[in-house]
């Protein structure tokens, strides 16, 4: 009872404390990015507005990078803190990325972000725009490496079990790097972070322009975002769609529980649109269907079949079964390392090594399970069908919208009539809040929907955990809940002010028009 | 190409590296944070005051982040058995380090003095909290902790936060405290002009001092108390990690056996000692630049004499010595230090390299002038 209270409260101080770091992230890659253009665009115009502009928008980003810094630090410790065992297992192909994020990304971020703020006096035009280019490159690498390490869990490659260290080591950095899984994951995420900062720039421009004020940096700022966003949004669908493919290669019960396809379906496979999951019953009711989509998005053929969870529920079994003489021989080789026979055995079965593993739910021994716990434990491998089906819909329905937002924000501006579509800024305005909700859902879909599993197929959450009493992970969630959320009010408070206040609470004067020569060193 | 022995003991040395690069460079903030209630008057002297890390710390704080990866990529079992180990106290840790760049952020934005106030409190908070609890988790290493691990690797923990709170522990947490209040002030006497830079050499020359003393009484008492292990079979530099195959037993003595086996590690408690006791007796001197180097080395001195005084050993075991991590049971495989090693040699030097660049446009003292004429936009 204890240790399942331990996991419930670990995997959620986990998921509170990714969801609130995320709060910050997405707007950091997007708004990097939105600044740098807007200062490039000074620089090679030398228009004060396009700097007044930079500088505006770079205070709102300034306060929400230092909140970014502040939940990613929990981050960064986190693995080791409360998820001991899953650090030790895998710690040598996971740490790699993290420690290259390090690096390569953090420094580069946190070492010119200074500037950018301190530099503005002391640096020439170009130099402060190479500046501000590092930033965000720094901070978009990062996303690149944080979201390698993510996809090896989703998808380990490159790697193999090491019964004499207990755990799993690299094979192959290159695998690691260039798993497809990665590099869906990585475009579709700094897109998402993309439209986070289109809409972000967009909704306060709009809101401006609402009540007449700041016009011409609104104006401006509005129609970068709206260039800028409609890019990005085609972008998440065309790279979510891309990870739905390699979803399908990799995750195959992840892909069956967003549908909520109980049984295989003949393909090509239809698209459940809507539908009420029952997992009691194993059922979906009232089911809407779009003919052939499902086969078309998860195969791109229409010849090739998407599992459903009854079948791959049935290979979850005879993986069991293949991996508990694997578990058996790693015991054997634990008391003596030099028994060859085991190795072999162990070799021969590794890649099965994992689905044994969660029978050490049920028992202390997987070799004396019952076929009951071997029933129970292939269908924990199932995650929470209904949450993911439903989370997934809202966020593909929000990333549809967001295409349409720009589309048609788009083709207003460029007829030049943006002022006057006083509907399309009011509905511009109030999204403000939908890209973050995307983005959390997303999250939701990506890491509930890799349960039961820590790293798919490898190691089962429940064995990864740290054991440590669970009063003290009591203790540390409801403090960083507490301690997070008044830090989120007063950061919502500060931007609300500076947006509030606007462009001109920003000194005016000029020093970049100076002759740069006179502003080096 | 270099063995795997060479590997784990290069990442040893480069797990040094980047301990004295977060305590040199996030020592000036750490420090600073600290002084932060006490050397400054009024608000705007507050202000220069915060505003002489203000650009920086965000740079420095990554040599933590990059050494809190660096042990999870290079020390897998390391990372896994300390940070869960000293959970509520790396928890005390982390809530200083998100209190401060917050605060740093945060505080400036708002005229209230009340909100300023409890802000250059967190500051302070923030300083002082990871200064001290790093310290005593250092004592701590040097008189064990009580873990072991199963015959699947699960370490398993006798020892709770309030065990860590020991004298001789909190000893060395007031060695970290001194160190990095030193360090913090000779960065405010290079970074402000009077009357900042004149009370922070004064600071400076006081806690040099203690640093010193309370640096030595630690060193005695290392000494008298007799602890240490050592490796009496089975830990072999060149084998796959395992760390419960090999012997360990306490030995008198044992924390101070390195500096008779190779003198030249004396160097470590050399500059530990001399460097604040130089800083104390030029600390009024207009040398800062070389105060500052000095106290760098004292830093490097101190966690050196850290390292020295373990090797092997990484994290002692007190209650089951034999499953203490040690340089050669506690590493990852031989191909991702390999990989590690290239991507640092790799990385490190455009890091340091631009990092230099970055203070270098940054430096001369924060002014008065300079925060009144930037009211809105600095910290």
């Amino acid at each position: 009872m204890n240790s399942t209270h331990l996991l419930d409260l670990s995997r959620l101080q986990f998921a509170a404390t990714a969801m609130y770091h995320f709060l910050f992230v997405p707007l950091t890659l997007g708004l990097s990015i939105l600044i740098a253009i807007m200062e490039s665009v000074y620089v090679m115009t030398g228009r004060a507005v396009w700097r007044e502009m930079t500088r505006f928008w770079g205070i709102l980003f300034g306060i929400n990078f230092a909140m970014g810094v502040a939940t990613g630090i929990t981050m960064e410790f986190q693995f080791g803190t409360n998820w001991a065992y899953y650090s030790h297992y895998v710690g040598d192909i996971f740490g790699v990325p993290l420690a290259i994020e390090g690096l390569m990304a953090f420094f580069l971020e946190g070492t010119f972000i200074g500037l950018f703020f301190f530099g503005w006096d002391r640096l020439s035009r170009r130099q402060h725009l190479i500046v501000t280019w590092l930033v965000a490159i720094g901070s978009n690498l990062s996303a690149l490496w944080i979201l390698i390490a993510n996809a090896w869990m989703q998808s380990p490659t490159g790697a193999h079990f090491n019964p004499d260290t207990m755990r799993m080591e690299l094979d192959s950095l290159r695998d690691v790097i260039f798993n497809p899984v990665a590099q869906s994951k990585f475009v579709h995420t700094v897109s998402a972070g993309y439209v986070t900062g289109a809409i972000f720039v967009l909704a306060i421009s709009a809101w401006y322009l609402l009540k007449g004020r700041h016009i011409e940096i609104a104006k401006r700022s509005a129609t970068v975002a709206l260039s800028f966003g409609l890019a990005a949004s085609l972008s998440v669908v065309v790279l979510g769609d891309e990870s739905g493919y390699t979803l399908t290669q990799n995750q195959k019960m992840k892909i069956a529980a967003i549908e909520s396809e109980w049984h295989t379906a003949p393909a090509p496979a239809a698209f459940t649109a809507f539908g009420i999951p029952d997992s009691a019953s194993h059922t979906t009711r009232d089911r809407v269907q779009v003919p052939w989509m499902l086969g078309l998005i998860a195969t791109r053929s229409t010849d090739q079949e998407v599992p459903g969870i009854f079948e791959l529920v049935e290979r979850a079994k005879v993986r069991i079964a293949n991996g508990i003489p694997a578990y058996t021989a790693l015991r054997a080789l634990r008391r003596d390392a030099r028994n060859e026979e085991a190795r072999q055995i162990l070799v021969a079965h590794a890649a099965d090594l994992g689905y044994a593993l969660l029978l050490r739910k049920y028992v202390d021994d997987p070799a004396q399970a019952t076929p009951e716990q071997i029933d129970h434990a292939a269908w924990d491998t199932v995650p929470a069908v209904g949450p993911m089906f439903w989370t997934f819909r809202v966020m593909v329905a929000l990333g549809l919208f967001f295409i349409g937002l720009f589309v048609v924000g788009f083709v207003l501006a460029a007829r030049r009539r943006l002022l006057n579509s006083r509907v399309f800024l009011r509905v511009a305005f109030w999204a403000l809040p939908l890209p973050w909700v995307a983005a959390e859902l997303g999250w939701v879909v990506a890491e509930y929907g890799r349960q039961p599993w820590a790293i798919a197929g490898v190691l089962p959450t429940f064995l990864a955990v740290s054991p440590i009493p669970v009063a003290n992970v009591a203790l540390s969630l409801t403090g960083f809940v507490v301690f997070y959320s008044l830090l989120a009010i007063m950061d919502v408070y500060l931007l609300r002010k500076y947006i509030r206040r606007g462009p001109e609470a920003v000194p005016t004067h000029d020093p970049g028009s100076l002759p740069s020569g006179a502003l080096v060193g | 190409m270099v063995d795997y022995a060479t590997l784990k003991f290069i990442w040893w040395l480069l797990l040094g590296v980047l301990l004295i690069g977060f305590a040199i460079m996030d020592g000036f903030d750490l420090g600073v944070g600290m002084l932060l209630p006490f050397i400054a008057k009024d608000d705007t002297e507050r202000r220069i005051v915060i505003n002489t890390v203000g650009p920086v710390w965000e740079g420095n704080q990554v040599w933590l982040i990059l050494g809190g990866g660096a042990i999870f990529a290079a020390w897998p079992a390391l990372y896994a058995a300390s940070f869960s180990g000293f959970y509520l106290a790396m928890l005390l840790v982390l809530a200083a380090l998100i209190l401060r760049p917050v605060g740093f952020k945060f505080r400036s934005k708002m005229p209230s003095e009340r909100w300023r106030g409890n802000w250059d409190w967190a500051i302070f908070f923030g300083g002082v909290v990871p200064s001290l609890v790093f310290g005593v988790a250092m004592g701590n290493l040097l008189r064990g902790v009580p873990y072991h691990f199963d015959s699947e690797l699960r370490a398993a923990y006798a020892f709770g936060l309030l065990d860590l709170l020991n004298p001789f522990a909190l000893l060395c947490g007031l060695v970290s405290v001194a160190m990095l209040i030193t360090q913090g002030a000779l960065f405010l006497a290079v970074k402000t002009e009077q009357p900042i830079s004149v009370r922070a050499q004064g600071v400076s020359r006081v806690s040099a001092l203690v640093w010193a003393a309370l640096y030595v009484i630690a060193g005695l008492w290392l000494w008298k108390s007799g602890y240490g292990l050592m490796i009496e079979s089975g830990d072999s530099p060149q084998g796959l990690p395992n760390p419960t195959a090999k012997i360990a037993i306490a030995q008198s003595g044992a924390w101070l056996a390195n500096y008779s086996r190779w003198s030249c590690t004396m160097l470590a408690p050399a500059c530990g000692i001399a460097a604040p006791l130089l800083i104390a007796l030029f600390a009024k001197t207009r040398a800062r630049m070389g105060l500052m180097l000095l106290s760098s080395l004292g830093i490097a001195g101190v966690i050196g004499s850290m390292g020295v005084s373990l090797f092997p050993f990484l994290l002692p075991s007190s209650s089951e010595p034999s499953h203490s991590l040690t340089v050669w049971d506690a590493s990852s495989s031989e191909r991702t230090l390999g990989i590690m090693l290239v991507a640092t040699a790799l990385f490190l030097p455009i890091v340091l390299a631009y990092t230099a660049w970055v203070y270098r446009v940054l430096r001369g003292p924060v002014t008065r002038e300079y925060i009144e004429a930037n009211r809105e936009t600095s910290y």
